[in-house]
């Protein structure tokens, strides 16, 4: 069993102190150190984004990072989305009826969050092409890509 | 008796009940329970196809310090050789053990020789590399039609063929032989003034859930077993952990999570006996396994390749007058491939009076099929989907007339048996003819020298009903808890309380569904065959009258009257000029009588086979023989959208992996037998830039049999993609598709490009 280390980082915002083992990738911390078990693991290879989060705002995959990489970093997963109210995406999801299993969801919100803070006014290619690291097998995408678009919207007019 | 008042709920939609938890990250999945002094657990898979297992050294690894508990074949009774309807097919406990943990033979690349488990997850791991396995390896058997040769290295040794109802003397691949006749094929194609027959091969293709499975145990001291895990299932799962680990049934229960994904895939188990026989060694310490992707796709699933000759004849005005087909798919491992189902969806949009089917189920060293989504149908519906538009364009036949023209009603015999009840496939038929996208002009190539292309196809699918059990309390705020125990796979909870909320006359808010386990809940099937809408639909239904009849009676207490006496009009309880509403009169329980809880198990009938037409532009680049979807509309017979949202997402969802089936995912394997594309890169599956929005057309003809009108929706639409897809290759480059998936490879070669 390796040595573990001491990491300290800011999680949705709150600042946490964590201990990980080096060999721990960003997603077994979150779900198994911190239980914060909203980001999924369908692949830990990263390529199906289902355990996708932001760090330091960059949209990454937590299986492709390790637990100590997020030292003195900044780390927002689905838990962190919703203040007191759901974020518009996450509102337009359930409007829109953009999941039926879910276990993808988590990832697409994040990913879809990252996409609207760089592109406030996507086309319907630009969402297709910025979700394309996300892989949904339920939805064949239809009801997401018009979830995100309807986000977007709403969030343009509150801007 | 189908209820034809105006729906109040039905219809509508609303969020789903278990939305928010999903949106938030809070929803429990199956790997993402935790329990007190939880062990995790690894498996040792075999890195060959094909051998014999000489033996297995577990002593380095159970000395590595954390490690817990170490398992392997010896650790697994003899399971009895019973054969049961299970999920979507029939389970064999003697073969679903030996699948689960392998004896003497390892039998595909990736089947289970030892697990562990041990203090974390990364111990097990470097535990599984300390057991010493010497294997004999031997040749591994990979394609149906190399296994089905006399000549052919047997899988089996045990097994002999089904032929016919007879059981064979040799040795063989071939598990079984099937055939369906109808009237007399070989005078019909004599008669016949057109023939198309044609020859398919189609791949080995995975479910691709998202989520992989899972599976935690905790075997207690007091011989109990209860499982925590993500399946389609829960009773099938407990009567085989039952089965696999010799415990009394009622001594095991399964508590299913959120589920993230199956489509057939989670019928049946894989991990939860070994996750329990590791718990019990490890002093009875709950154990989670969690598969990992390359171990989703070397072990579990997947669906049948298959070979296929179709011929079908019609008279000189395009009536199809006589059909054959001879069907052979890939079981796996052991036997049970859907070859069953998909000789009932060949023909099954058809009618005709002639018609033959001979099908074969037959071994191969590949993980054991599992349903996958309408099991067998897309590569069965493919080919003859592919006839059929062949025959049209001989005869000079638009392909939706051709299909009009010879598209089942009720009454017509199937091949396989059945006679149609009151079906709707021609609507399908008429929704996509009058389709704004058949009616627009196909778009143009995105850059010049490709070609457009577009395609039609339909599908069948039977659907299911089956058993269910709920139960419901009424609070005295007047809302109701309820309780189903059908898995909730992508909306499930909210329709069926849309239905009870339709049936008691109340806001769908007002009622609190959950789901339960096998503990707390009755009986139910598996959510698969498209049952759950439809039979928990059902079984909410009745749940509402008998809420009714009691609430009827409890009125009927505080007025002093007889419960006949009170009439019922949605929530409004009234007798002569007195009136209550279900609120209200929830709110007075105790004075009336006490509190009221109802329960309903029932072995629901009356399921109706369903139909889906639908139209596919395609974009072919003849350079590179890629494929790019441009346009894509489906219609289908529906019943009555329950949720409507859910519906279209079904259809859409059923659609694009259609897609992925069609134009890439493929198992590719060396001829040794190893897989060697088993990750989400190289196992190929629809991203949102593949494809466009998918366009829906809910046709609604109620069943009669059901309370709402429901007809299963969830596996129909995955039917017709591949020969719509192909049929629109035809149309834009003018070759005709064999072979599934319709990759850039197999295209240029159809093209004669390669």
């Amino acid at each position: 069993m390796s040595r573990k280390i001491s990491v300290s980082a800011t999680i949705n915002g709150q600042e946490t102190e964590f201990l990980c083992e080096p060999r721990q990738s960003l997603l077994e911390v979150l779900r198994d150190v911190l239980s914060l078990t909203g980001a999924k693991e369908g692949c830990n290879n990263g390529n199906c984004g289902a355990c996708s989060v932001l760090l330091d705002g960059v949209l990454v995959n937590s299986c492709l990072v390790l637990g100590v990489e997020t030292q003195g970093r900044s780390v927002t997963t689905v838990e962190g989305l919703a203040g007191d109210e759901l974020h518009p995406l996450q509102q337009q999801f359930l409007e829109n009826a953009a999941l039926q299993c879910g276990v993808c969801t988590p990832g697409f919100l994040v990913a879809s969050k990252a996409l609207l803070e760089k592109n406030p006014n996507p086309t319907e290619h630009d969402v297709r092409f910025f979700l394309a690291g996300n892989l949904c097998r339920c939805t064949g995408y239809d009801k997401i890509v018009k979830a995100v678009l309807a986000a977007a919207e709403e969030m343009r007019a509150q801007a | 008796m189908v209820e034809t008042k105006e729906f109040k709920v039905v219809g509508t939609r609303p969020i789903r009940p278990d939305g928010i938890d999903k949106v938030t990250g809070r929803a429990q999945y199956g790997a993402d329970i935790k329990l007190q002094g939880l062990l995790y657990g690894k498996v040792l898979r075999s890195p060959h196809a094909h051998a014999r297992i000489v033996s297995i050294d577990t002593s380095a690894a159970e000395k590595l310090p954390g490690v817990k508990a170490v398992i392997t074949g010896r650790d697994f009774p003899a399971a009895s050789n019973e054969t049961v309807h299970a999920g979507e097919g029939m389970v064999n406990f003697s073969y679903l053990s030996e699948n689960i943990m392998a004896q003497t033979r390892a039998l595909y690349h990736g089947h289970v020789i030892a697990a562990i488990a041990a203090v974390d997850i990364h111990t097990a791991e470097e535990a599984l590399k300390l057991i010493k396995v010497e294997y004999e390896v031997l040749p591994a058997v990979i394609d149906v039609l190399q296994a089905m040769r006399e000549d052919s290295l047997v899988v089996l040794n045990e097994l002999r063929t089904d032929e016919l109802g007879e059981k064979g003397t040799k040795p063989t691949n071939i598990a079984s032989h099937g055939r369906h006749d109808l009237g007399d094929v070989d005078k019909a194609f004599a008669d016949a003034a057109v023939i198309v027959e044609r020859e398919f091969v189609t791949g080995t293709v995975h479910q691709g859930y998202i989520e992989p499975q899972n599976g935690t145990a905790l075997w207690s001291m007091d011989g109990s077993i209860t499982t925590w895990t993500s399946t389609q299932s829960a009773w099938d799962e407990r009567r085989e952990i039952s089965e696999v680990l010799k415990v009394p049934l009622a001594m095991v229960r399964v508590i299913p999570m959120e589920i993230g994904g199956g489509f057939g895939g989670k019928l049946n188990v894989y991990l939860e006996p070994l996750a329990a026989a590791l718990s019990r060694k490890a002093g009875h310490q709950p154990v989670k396994l969690t598969m990992g992707r390359d171990e989703v796709l070397k072990a579990t699933g997947p669906t049948s390749a298959s070979a296929m000759r179709v011929k079908m004849g019609t008279d000189k005005n395009g009536k199809i007058v006589a059909a054959y087909a001879w069907m052979a798919y890939e079981a796996g491992a052991f036997p049970g491939s859907p070859v069953g189902a998909g000789a009932a969806v060949i023909f099954g949009p058809y009618r005709f009076e002639n018609a033959r089917i001979d099908y074969y189920d037959v071994i191969v060293n590949k993980p054991k099929a599992q349903a996958y989504r309408a099991p067998g149908g897309t590569n069965a519906a493919y080919a003859a989907e592919v006839v059929v538009n062949d025959l049209a364009a001989k005869l000079g036949i638009d392909p939706l007339e051709m299909r009009l023209l010879n598209g089942a009603r009720k009454g017509d015999r199937r091949v396989d048996g059945p006679t149609y009840g009151p079906i709707a496939y021609l609507e399908t038929i008429e929704a996509i003819k009058s389709s704004a996208h058949y009616n627009s002009p196909k778009p143009a190539p995105s850059r010049p020298g490709n070609k457009v292309g577009r395609g039609v196809a339909s599908g069948y699918w039977g659907n299911w009903d089956g058993r269910s059990s709920a139960s419901a309390v009424i609070n005295s705020d007047g809302r109701v808890s309820y309780l189903e125990g059908s898995t909730d796979i992508g909306g499930l909870r909210a329709s069926l309380a849309m239905q009870l909320a339709e049936t008691i006359g109340l806001n769908y808010e007002d009622i609190r569904p959950m789901m339960g386990d096998t503990q707390t809940v009755g009986f139910n099937d598996a959510t698969g065959g498209s049952r759950s809408t439809y039979g928990s639909g059902m079984v909410a239904h009745a749940l509402g009258k008998k809420i009714i009849v009691e609430m009827q009676k409890h009125a009927a207490s505080l007025w002093d009257v007889q419960p006949e006496q009170v009439n019922v009009v949605r929530d409004v309880y009234s007798c002569g000029d007195k009136s209550i509403t279900f609120k209200e009169l929830a709110g007075r329980l105790d004075e009336s009588g006490g509190p009221i809880s109802v329960s309903v198990s029932m072995d629901t009938k009356g399921a109706l086979p369903t139909f889906a037409t639908q139209v596919v532009d395609i974009e072919v680049d003849v350079e590179t023989g890629k494929l790019q979807v441009l346009r894509y509309t489906a219609a289908q017979d529906v019943g009555r959208a329950i949720h409507p949202s859910y519906v279209e997402g079904q259809i859409q969802g059923g659609v694009a992996q259609g897609l992925g089936w069609a134009m890439h995912e493929e198992y590719v394997y060396d001829k040794d037998g190893h897989l060697m594309n088993a990750s989400l890169l190289d196992y190929r599956m629809p991203t949102a830039l593949d494809l466009p929005m998918i366009e829906t057309i809910l046709v609604e003809v109620p069943n009669p049999n059901h309370p709402f009108g429901v007809k299963g929706v969830g596996e129909v639409p995955i039917v017709p993609p591949a020969g719509a897809v192909a049929n629109a290759i035809c149309d834009a480059v003018g070759v005709r598709m064999n072979v599934l998936p319709m990759n850039p490879r197999n295209v240029l070669k159809a093209m004669g490009v390669l």
